[in-house]
């Protein structure tokens, strides 16, 4: 019996991206972020902004769509919580914005640490108005990233994608 | 720690506006868009009421996507403060249209004159150049102003200025108040009809 192909999911998110003509590139790496900033920084299409902290993002998106470009922002779950108060930017302007947010304290979390803000990161998206989308196969997450795009992009709202532990794999300080 | 801080607000604006030509401007909340407004209100002007701290982000944003047109951010020292690790994200991109101008009355104006920082000795100016930025000052003077506005179009940014201002509170000088109304004029003003059209 051969396996079935892993799907490459960040090479996928990375496509995705692509096709919805994403020009910025903001983001606070999260391991689970590493290869898909990897990707996007191998495109001369996209320019890569790192950032010191996640709501520097929302203004980012706030700016470049204001002149005319698409953007994209990448967080860990622990990076909402810095941004709500931006969030109002986005909602009382009706500006677009995707957020692809790579969960942790959820799947095999280690670091207790990271479970408060994981477990209140999709109700506090939902409070800040941003419309919550979810992956957790490696197949389904180039669609899902490809339908938040168009979906933050074409009605002018926020919309983050979850990218759930599960998908990434639970980090382990263990040897 | 307060020396001098001389210059009239609303005189500082209008000079630097005087001449905007196509220039897009961003300014902080409060009293910063209120001096904006009382200079004339543009459609190439996007005055925050909220989201204290996004100014230089937004500027940012915009100057990326618009590397041709020269990009001012124009704010209070209060909500600079709230977003200093702004400078650090702007001294690594070193956008060459971006311009921000911090008006600085070390003072939390719009809530009842607290002194903020500045008011003891936090110098975003030298923060700005350990930053990156390509030229940074604290500008107390109107000559200064001048050549400041003179620069604005070079882009030979990014350019920081701190330019330490009176603690008054001039007339109030509203601009509209309804973000998604201020978006669309920007981008309509910006990109044409084809803005409604991606
Ligand atoms: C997150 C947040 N905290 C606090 C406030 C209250 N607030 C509104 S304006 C302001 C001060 C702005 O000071 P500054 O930017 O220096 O402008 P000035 O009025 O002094 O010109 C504050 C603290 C707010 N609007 N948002
Ligand atoms: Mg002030």
């Amino acid at each position: 019996m051969s396996a079935a192909p892993v799907a490459d999911w960040p090479r996928d998110i990375h496509a995705a991206l692509a096709a919805a003509e994403i020009r910025q590139v903001a983001y606070v790496p999260d391991a689970g972020h590493a290869r898909l900033i990897t990707l996007c920084a191998g495109d001369g299409a996209m320019h890569m902004v790192p950032l010191t902290s996640e709501q520097e993002g929302v203004g980012l998106a706030a700016g470049a769509w204001l002149g005319g470009q698409r953007s994209v922002l990448l967080m860990q779950s622990s990076g909402v919580g810095n941004c709500i108060n931006a969030l109002t930017l986005i909602e009382t302007c009706r500006l677009p914005l995707l957020m692809l947010i790579t969960m942790r304290g959820e799947f095999g979390e280690f670091n207790p640490w990271q479970v408060p803000m994981g477990r209140a990161t999709p109700q506090a998206l939902q409070l800040a108005d941003v419309l919550v989308q979810r992956a957790s196969r490696a197949e389904e997450v180039g669609a899902v990233v490809a339908g938040a795009a168009r979906l933050a992009f074409a009605s002018y709202r926020a919309v983050a994608v979850l990218l759930s532990q599960q998908l990434i794999g639970a980090k382990s300080f263990q040897k | 720690m307060s020396r001098a801080n001389t210059l009239d607000r609303r005189a500082v604006v209008r000079s630097l506006l005087a001449r905007r030509g196509g220039l897009l401007l961003v300014t902080g909340l409060g009293a910063p868009a209120w001096d904006a407004t009382a200079a004339g209100d543009s459609p190439l002007t996007f005055p925050l009421w909220g989201a204290m701290g996004s100014a230089a982000m937004i500027g940012l944003g915009l100057a990326l996507a618009q590397p041709e047109r020269a990009v001012l951010v124009l704010t209070g020292d209060g909500e600079m403060l709230m977003g200093l690790g702004s400078l650090a994200t702007i001294g690594v991109q070193r956008p060459a249209n971006l311009a921000l101008a911090v008006l600085d009355n070390e003072r939390y104006g719009e809530t009842g004159m607290q002194e903020t920082h500045t008011a003891h000795g936090v110098d975003l100016a030298a923060i700005a150049a350990g930053c990156g930025f390509a030229q940074s000052e604290t500008i107390r003077d109107m000559a200064g102003i001048e050549a400041l506005g003179a620069r604005l179009d070079a882009r030979q940014g990014p350019l920081f200025a701190q330019v330490k201002i009176a603690a008054d509170t001039p007339p109030l000088a509203l601009p509209p108040r309804d973000g998604a109304l201020l978006k669309n004029r920007f981008r309509a003003a910006l990109l044409g009809p084809q803005a409604d059209l991606a």
